[in-house]
Parts: structure tokens; C-alpha cells; sequence
């Protein structure tokens, strides 16, 4: 049996709440938010899933409830198996989990994006601050209710903006996304380009 | 008394080492052969700015192999990449650091509107935050074309009053 699955099958076995989780990949667990640094510990410590491959975010819909849920892919170095753990966040208006970072070090900055992207708090976490966009930031851009085209907001700097008069823009694509049309066999008429272009930056979408 | 001179053109024999010229001819001679750029290397383009600089392109010849990482000894800022809006406040700080008088070229479709990157994080073109004196297009623009927007923006500074605003401020 591979390590995975061994490891699986004992982590199951000592906490009541993990359950298997559907995967097309890797084997997989649901873990709850409080049972979760104690699962990854055993994982790392016990069965040798030693390294942290990832830490990221996934929000189901504004509707639905856990809204949510983060995931750890771990892999081991000795056995060459990869485990994803995932942990619903309880409340959908402040979703946390505990930190993973007394752990991995390296589990820092992927949970300082999760939190830039998702608005996920990593509890214990020791400088939970934004890693792409700046500090005063005020939207989490991967949620499910932020628009593509981004919204429109004031840049860090104040001098500059003061300058400058300047902001960031709401940028709606025109008429896109950009999409290929598969089985076009002619390539200029196949490279991903606007469908819809009854629409622009000046002119606003009809119906919108 | 007519002089018997019939030198027709400049002769040093007679008139010494003097040259006779125009003012703003002799800055804008000085001023397009050494622009001294500040590398705005943000993303891809700055692989091809780098290529520009490098033996087979050879900025060299124009004058701006120059390259300097301090805005104070830069003349022209070329943005090499994609802004961030996060970048961009440096980007505009960086640009007030350098003495006048300046330029900036926008090198490449991200530099000169956002390129591919339409969205909440990237500046919708740097003419957004700076003023910018030519732009390039491609993605990322061959160095050809980096050097084609180095010699327009030598024709533009050779077309400036120079001496006017030098002595009037
Ligand atoms: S224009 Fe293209 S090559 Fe240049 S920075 Fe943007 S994506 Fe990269």
C-alpha cells in the first residue's frame, strides 16, 4: 500500500472528524479547522510527509455555506506521495484556521497570500500581512463576489496620487474574456480574441 | 577696405579653435548622444532591454549603454515591463528623483496600456503616472525596435528649444 494511503487510514483512525475527500489525484482528507495543525503534525512527524508543497484557498460561492476551504497538498521525500488536506473555515464573514507555520517555516508566505487573495485570518500566524497587493488594500480579489475587471480604489501613496491624480481602475475586458475557438484549423482566425465587441470602456455592456 | 579673404568655409588657420553654432543645436547634440537611461526592468521586456544593451544589438552606438541604477544620473527612464499598482508609486518616485531634463519611454505593451494584464492589479498604462515620449509596441518589442524608439526620441530632443528654456527658468 503507498505511504499516502497508509498515512491516510491512521490519521482517520485517530481523529473522528477526518473523512476521505474526493479526489481525482492524489489521495485526500477533510479535516476540521480545530483538528488541523494536529493532523499535519502527524502527517509531517509521523509519516513522513515531511514537506509543505502548498497552501492556497477556495471560495465555493457567496451562497454557499462553508464558503471557504483551505488546502495543503504535503508530500514526502522518503515514500514520493502527495497528501491534500482540506479544512472548511466555520464562518463564512471571518473565515480562520489555525496557522501551519510552527510546522513549516516555508508555510508563511502561502498563507500570507491565501490571506491576500481570500481574506482566510491564519491563526498564530506571526506577521499575517498582505504579500501582493498593499497593506491598505481593501478587497480580497479572489472571492467569488470581486468583479473581474477589478473596483476601483485609491493607490498607497498619497504624494503621488496628489501628482498625479491617479487610481486604480475598474478595467473591464471588452468583450472578453479572450478565448480561443477550438477546432479552427486556420490559426489567426483560432487565436483567443473578443467575442462580444457590441461593447467598450466608453460605450457600457447592453443590459449590464 | 575689401578683405581678401575668399575662404568660403571654416578655416581654423584663420579664425582659431571656434566653431560657430546655435545654441540649442550644440545641448541637443550633447543631450540625444549620451541619454543615460534609468532600467525600469519590471517583467519580460527588460530580458529584451537587456539584449539591447548587450554585443549583437549594441546600445552602445547611440550613445545610451549608459545604464544607471541611480535616478540622479539618468536622462531617460525606460520601462521595461509590467506596472504593478503596487510598483507604480515607486515607479513615479523614482521619476521625480531624476534632474531635469528627463524623458521616458514606454517599452512594450504592458508599459504602454496594461498589456495583456487587464485587471485589478496592473497600472492601465504608465502614461497614467509619468509622462511618456515614446512607446513601443510588441510584446515584448524586438530590440530593433528599442533602438528605433531611442533614435525618434534623439530626433524629438534635437527638435527642442533647449537654450530658451535653459536661460529663462
Ligand atoms: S509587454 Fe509582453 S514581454 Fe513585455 S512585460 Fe508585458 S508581457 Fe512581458
Amino acid at each position: 500500500m503507498p505511504a499516502a494511503l497508509d498515512a491516510i487510514a491512521a490519521v482517520k483512525g485517530r481523529w473522528a472528524g477526518v473523512t476521505d475527500r474526493a479526489s481525482l489525484d492524489h489521495p485526500a482528507v477533510n479535516v476540521p479547522a480545530s483538528d488541523l495543525v494536529a493532523v499535519l503534525r502527524s502527517l509531517k512527524e509521523e509519516h513522513g510527509f515531511d514537506m509543505l508543497v502548498d497552501v492556497s484557498g477556495v471560495d465555493w460561492s457567496v451562497r454557499a455555506n462553508p464558503r471557504f476551504t483551505v488546502v495543503y497538498h504535503v508530500f514526502s521525500t522518503v515514500g514520493h506521495d502527495y497528501v491534500r488536506v482540506a479544512a472548511d473555515c466555520a464562518d463564512a464573514g471571518a473565515p480562520e484556521v489555525p496557522s501551519a507555520t510552527g510546522l513549516w517555516p516555508g508555510a508563511d508566505w502561502h498563507e500570507r497570500e491565501t490571506y491576500d487573495m481570500f481574506g482566510i485570518r491564519f491563526t498564530g500566524h506571526p506577521d499575517l500581512r498582505r504579500i501582493l497587493m498593499w497593506d491598505e488594500y481593501p478587497h480580497f480579489p479572489l472571492r467569488k463576489d470581486f468583479p473581474l475587471a477589478g473596483i476601483e480604489t485609491t493607490l498607497p501613496d498619497a504624494e503621488v496620487v496628489a501628482e498625479t491624480k491617479t487610481g486604480a481602475i475598474a478595467a473591464p475586458m471588452m468583450g472578453g474574456p479572450f478565448v480561443a475557438s477550438p477546432g479552427e484549423i486556420n490559426l489567426t482566425e483560432a487565436e483567443p480574441r473578443a467575442k462580444d465587441e457590441s461593447w467598450t470602456e466608453r460605450r457600457p455592456k447592453p443590459g449590464a | 577696405m575689401v578683405s581678401a579673404n575668399t575662404e568660403l568655409t571654416y578655416n581654423s588657420k584663420i579664425e582659431g579653435d571656434v566653431i560657430v553654432s546655435r545654441a540649442d543645436s550644440v545641448i541637443n547634440w550633447i543631450r540625444s548622444n549620451s541619454m543615460w537611461p534609468m532600467p525600469m526592468g519590471l517583467a519580460c521586456c527588460a530580458i529584451e532591454l537587456m539584449a539591447t544593451a548587450a554585443s549583437r544589438f549594441d546600445i552602445a552606438r547611440f550613445g545610451a549603454e549608459v545604464m544607471r541604477f541611480s535616478p540622479k544620473q539618468s536622462d531617460v527612464m525606460i520601462v521595461a515591463g509590467t506596472v504593478t499598482y503596487k510598483m507604480s508609486s515607486a515607479l513615479r518616485r523614482i521619476y521625480d528623483q531624476m534632474a531635469e531634463p528627463k524623458w521616458v519611454i514606454a517599452m512594450g505593451a504592458c508599459a504602454s496600456t496594461g498589456g495583456m494584464y487587464r485587471s485589478y492589479a496592473v497600472l492601465q498604462g504608465v502614461d497614467r503616472i509619468v509622462p511618456v515620449d515614446v512607446y513601443v509596441s510588441g510584446c515584448p518589442p524586438r530590440p530593433e525596435a528599442l533602438l528605433d524608439a531611442l533614435i525618434k526620441l534623439q530626433e524629438k530632443v534635437k527638435r527642442e528649444p533647449s537654450a530658451g528654456k535653459l536661460f529663462s527658468a
